[in-house]
């Protein structure tokens, strides 16, 4: 028994100094995401502003609808019939940054050595959260220090993964880097608690179904709010072009770089959209082991009811996107407020709020 | 309530404008989300003379208000304001102490804010959830989610029992498209076409000189079972709140409980719950065995609890045994018994003044931490006599700690949760309990307003603290009480009877399931065209809308015209052709129709030299006419430069 004990405090010790580490290798990938931007700020690459303003090269065909061609399926058949593509109408036709890097060559050096870092830190981080499960003996999920770590853990995941499927979203790095050093800085300072084990509360395999999902809920919800927030610096800088201002200097070097406002905009609702049946599912879980554990399956706990007005919220979100009126900005600062429910749930409800889910150990 | 997913304004026909009118019918119906209409707000009309003008009138008003009200509630502008109040209106009810969860709390809450707490009372704030105001909301909202899904449902059943839509004259203006031209006969074409769409799964039927297709019913159908989910997930809970019952049994070792109401200690059931409801069943409690945390600085912390109990179901069951633990309550029919606290109960022997047993009993005290120091008190109401011969009654405040820190350090604090060092401190009172008087009393506390304390000779208070098997002798020679070495420990349970949970669950799944099928299958039709023309080759012409801007349609639109075009392939190039730049025999591969706006108007003839083609009849005016091309035209094929600008220009020339 008490070499098993050593052991676990051993592991533990090692899964400190992996977070340690990864937190390190964190920062070498921010400052590396900071040269891609700073070398790609050289570009003066601006198409946007071709695109919405009357003197750029795009000044006629932006009076007309859009037209994209793209040949349909992966290998070109020699005589396959082509698929012509037509953006909705209504929609500002811009076409997409280049990314951070702008198309500067060194820029796009430093983003590639930022992603080969987060994935270095990535793995030591993941290494991180496995050996503090192996110390515990259980899904690593038992307090704040531990969702936390596991959080931005799977963040960065998520991210990764989409970069592996080959989706436009570098620019989403020195944003997510950023919060998750923040994210992995208030973890070991103030939420950390040694390892240990959990009350009879939690001894049930609902925990590994309600906090894993509830974990990759919020990491998902998280890429869709950086996703909403930027979508909205670079729909209000296109409509500033699209009337005829000119935005400074930094706005312009820093948003032209990123996808056109309508590809982000898509692109945060197909992750919050993507994810809104998870957490739903999240909510019944916990519902479900709730009617096991303490008796009645739904009881208003300060918990639930945040997980459940996060809820209503996203499926504001989702509604509003389908409403004329609605859609666009209001849609998105309603999405900002979903997250923000989210974000409430797990830090607010866990600190200042006393209930049945308080064994966090703060 | 509705269609939660649509990316594109211009498929909604409130947001309609001179484009897709050009798509009507084939456009409509895609869906069966509300569209937001303005209703103009009277309806009275010409007033007719006399009463029953009057009458006439107002009957007109009064419906047509009616009406007005039923749509403003019913559109998904209003069903978004509820959503949003429903939120809000959670809020308080998570940071405000609620009776429903934690009565003491809201009574302390009430003492320490003199003037909000009256204000908070009248708004219901303290029962957030069962308040009228949260009432309402949630009821208006289902309500219109309601008169939302009925019309819904409808249209859905009439869209199932129709057809695909036929296909609009100009399928260019679709969001997907492609075109070729071949030597196949449109019939062959469009046998095909119809072979391709139904290997895919498509509902698809010809309508006069093209196919038309509809996949992905399954995002209405799971759109309608999503929001009836909803509705059966709150008529269960509703349903629950009305039957259920909830009560709680203080149980000591070797103790048993029946489920009959007089049984428990505490409870409390829905408006419409009758105690004959209560499913019959009784218990004991074998045993209750809690293990902690030995070391690490979580000592101390629970790690098992679990109770062993005998069961029968019904009055005169099979007796079964089983382990009741935290997460795995026991289940009899439709009630579930959870183990939801525990204690100790020292077994103590008390002995009137001649040294005869008056009292033998394991008296339940009540934890106050985690660390089980506990506390209650001992009551011998029957049987006592004192030194002096006279009957009164006995009552002891009693303090226990199940690990004491040891002599001289400190006061009656447990270290530690389990039995390492018991302690029972105690003093004692005699007199009148006050337990004659019909007051219900707490069995945990001692009335003391009719009895005096022991004190020593010296006038202290008399107290003790004993150990397990020790006894303490009152003053006087008024007897004793020994604290046995038998200390058992009691179990808490919580009896919960909620009907309906089964269909909640239901609910639930489903509402998933719809919500998973309403937002990752995306509905879309796809016509495919074919028309012979006057230089007898056919023109093949493909489009598909989505309701949902994805990027998927466009991928499953050239996989079907791959397909198609294996059947019909490519015609040699075109004899008649005008534009030299058009010929690369491979017509529409990077063009688009988009003619100006101006020309929309104009007939076949008119567009046909801007199509470039010499196909002269009708359907002319849907073919490739090359769009004007703008920035992002770049990373198409080069070759489609030359019929863009020519194209732009031949427009703009009429």
């Amino acid at each position: 028994m008490n070499s098993l004990a050593a052991t676990n405090e051993h592991l533990a010790s090692v899964s400190n100094t992996l977070i340690y580490s990864s937190m390190a290798v964190y920062t070498l990938a921010f400052f590396a995401y900071i040269a891609e931007w700073l070398f790609g700020s050289r570009s003066k690459v601006a198409r946007t502003a071709n695109a919405l303003t009357a003197d750029g090269a795009g000044a006629a065909g932006a009076q007309g609808p859009a037209v994209t061609v793209r040949s349909a399926g992966g290998t070109a058949v020699l005589d396959r019939p082509q698929v012509v593509v037509r953006a909705a109408a209504g929609s500002r036709d811009v076409p997409d940054g280049p990314g951070a890097h702008g198309g500067d060559e060194q820029g796009d050096m430093y983003g590639r050595i930022a992603v080969s870092l987060t994935v270095l830190s990535f793995l030591i981080e993941f290494s991180g959260v496995l050996t503090r499960a192996l110390s515990v003996r259980r899904a690593p999920w038992g307090n704040m220090y531990e969702f936390n770590i596991t959080f931005s853990t799977v963040a960065v995941a998520v991210f990764l993964v989409l970069l592996v499927l080959r989706k436009n979203v570098r620019w989403l790095g020195l944003p997510l880097i950023t919060t998750v050093l923040l994210d992995l800085g208030l973890a070991v300072t103030v939420l950390y608690t040694a390892s240990d084990q959990l009350v009879p509360a939690l001894h049930s395999y609902w925990l590994y179904i309600h906090v894993s999902t509830a974990i990759f809920c919020g990491a998902v919800f998280y890429v869709g709010a950086v996703g909403t927030i930027l979508y909205l610096f670079k729909d209000s800088y296109e409509n500033k072009l699209a009337n005829g201002g000119t935005p400074g200097r930094f706005a312009t070097s820093v948003l032209e770089r990123l996808p056109a406002s309508a590809s982000l905009d898509k692109f945060a609702y197909r992750i919050n959209a993507a994810v809104f049946p998870l957490w739903t599912f999240t909510i019944i879980a916990g519902a479900i082991w709730a009617g096991d554990a303490w008796g009645r399956y739904w009881n208003w706990d300060p918990k639930e009811t945040w997980s459940f007005i996060t809820w209503v919220a996203y499926a504001c979100y989702l509604h509003a996107r389908a409403t004329a009126g609605w859609k666009g900005r209001k849609a998105a600062y309603i999405a900002l407020i979903a997250f923000g429910c989210w974000l409430f749930n797990y830090y607010g409800v866990n600190i200042f709020v006393s209930g049945k889910h308080s064994y966090a150990g703060v | 309530m509705s269609e939660s997913t649509t990316t594109d304004a211009a498929r909604q026909p409130a947001n309609a404008d001179g484009e897709d009118q050009d798509l009507g019918a084939a456009g409509s119906q895609l869906s069966t989300a509300p569209t937001d209409t303005v209703v103009p707000g009277s309806f009275g009309g010409v007033r007719g003379p006399g009463a029953k003008g009057r009458l006439v009138w107002t009957l007109r008003e009064i419906t047509g208000w009616a009406r007005w009200f039923w749509r403003q509630l019913t559109s998904m502008r209003v069903a978004l304001v509820l959503l949003f109040l429903l939120s809000l209106g959670a809020i308080p009810g998570s940071l405000i102490p609620q009776k429903g969860t934690d009565a003491l709390k809201v009574e302390s809450f009430k003492a320490a804010h003199t003037t909000l707490g009256p204000v908070y009372e009248r708004l219901g704030l303290f029962h957030v959830y069962s308040s009228v105001w949260f009432s309402a909301i949630y009821i208006l909202l289902f309500v219109s989610l309601i008169g939302c899904i009925i019309p819904r449902t409808w249209q859905f059943v009439g869209q199932l029992r129709g057809r695909p839509p036929g296909a609009p004259r100009r399928l260019t203006r679709l969001p997907a498209y492609a075109t070729w031209r071949t030597d196949a006969e449109p019939g062959t074409v469009r046998a095909a076409a119809l072979d391709a769409l139904r290997r895919r799964r498509f509902r698809s039927h010809v309508v006069g000189d093209a196919v038309a297709a509809e996949k992905g019913y399954v995002r209405e159908l799971g759109n309608l079972l999503f929001h009836i989910a909803l509705i059966v997930l709150l008529v269960s809970f509703a349903w629950g709140q009305l039957y259920k019952s909830d009560g709680d049994k203080l149980v000591i070792e070797g103790d048993g409980f029946a489920n009959t109401p007089t049984q428990y200690d505490d409870i409390k059931s829905g408006s419409l719950f009758g105690s004959d409801d209560l499913v019959p069943f009784s218990f004991d409690l074998k045993s209750f065995t809690g293990t902690y945390e030995r070391t690490g600085p979580n000592r101390g912390t629970p790690r098992t609890y679990e109770a062993a109990l005998t069961y029968r179901e019904g009055a005169d069951g099979a007796q079964k045994k089983t382990t009741v633990r935290v997460n795995h309550p026991l289940h009899i029919g439709d009630s579930k018994v959870y183990l939801v606290s525990h204690g100790y109960a020292p077994v103590v022997t008390v002995r009137d003044a001649k040294g005869k047993v008056v009292f033998h009993q394991a008296v339940p005290l009540l934890p106050s931490d985690s660390n089980v120091t506990s506390q209650g008190a001992i009551k011998v109401l029957d049987g006592y006599t004192n030194a002096q011969g006279r009957s009164e009654q006995l009552g002891f405040a009693a303090f226990f700690v199940p690990t004491f820190a040891g002599a001289g350090k400190g006061t009656m604090v447990s270290q530690f949760p389990s039995l390492d060092n018991p302690v029972l401190a105690l003093t004692a009172y005699h007199g009148s309990l006050g337990s004659d008087s019909g007051i219900p009393q707490n069995v945990y506390q001692l009335d003391t307003s009719h009895a005096k304390q022991y004190k020593t000779a010296g006038g202290d208070i008399f107290k003790d603290r004993l150990a397990p098997g020790q006894t303490m002798k009152l003053p006087g020679g008024n007897g004793s009480i020994t604290f046995e070495k038998d200390i058992k420990e009691w179990a808490g349970f919580q009896i919960v009877q909620e009907p309906g949970s089964v269909w909640a669950l239901t609910g639930a799944v489903t509402a998933i399931l719809g919500l998973a099928a309403s937002l990752f299958i995306s509905r879309r039709r796809v016509w495919v065209r074919a028309v012979r023309g006057a230089d007898g080759v056919t023109v093949v012409e493909m489009a598909g809308l989505g309701r949902s801007e994805s990027a998927k349609l466009p991928q499953e639109l050239g996989d079907l015209a791959a397909r198609i075009h294996a059947q019909a392939p490519t015609a040699p190039t075109a004899p008649a052709r005008t534009d030299p730049a058009d010929d690369d025999a491979e017509p529409g591969a990077a063009e688009a129709a988009e003619p100006e706006p101006g020309a929309q108007g104009s007939d076949a003839a008119a567009d046909t030299p801007a199509a470039g083609t010499s196909v002269a009849d009708t359907s002319a005016a849907d073919t490739p006419a090359a769009g004007p091309s703008d920035a992002d035209t770049s990373d198409g094929d080069p070759d489609a430069a030359g019929p863009t600008v020519s194209a732009t220009e031949g427009a703009e020339k009429q």
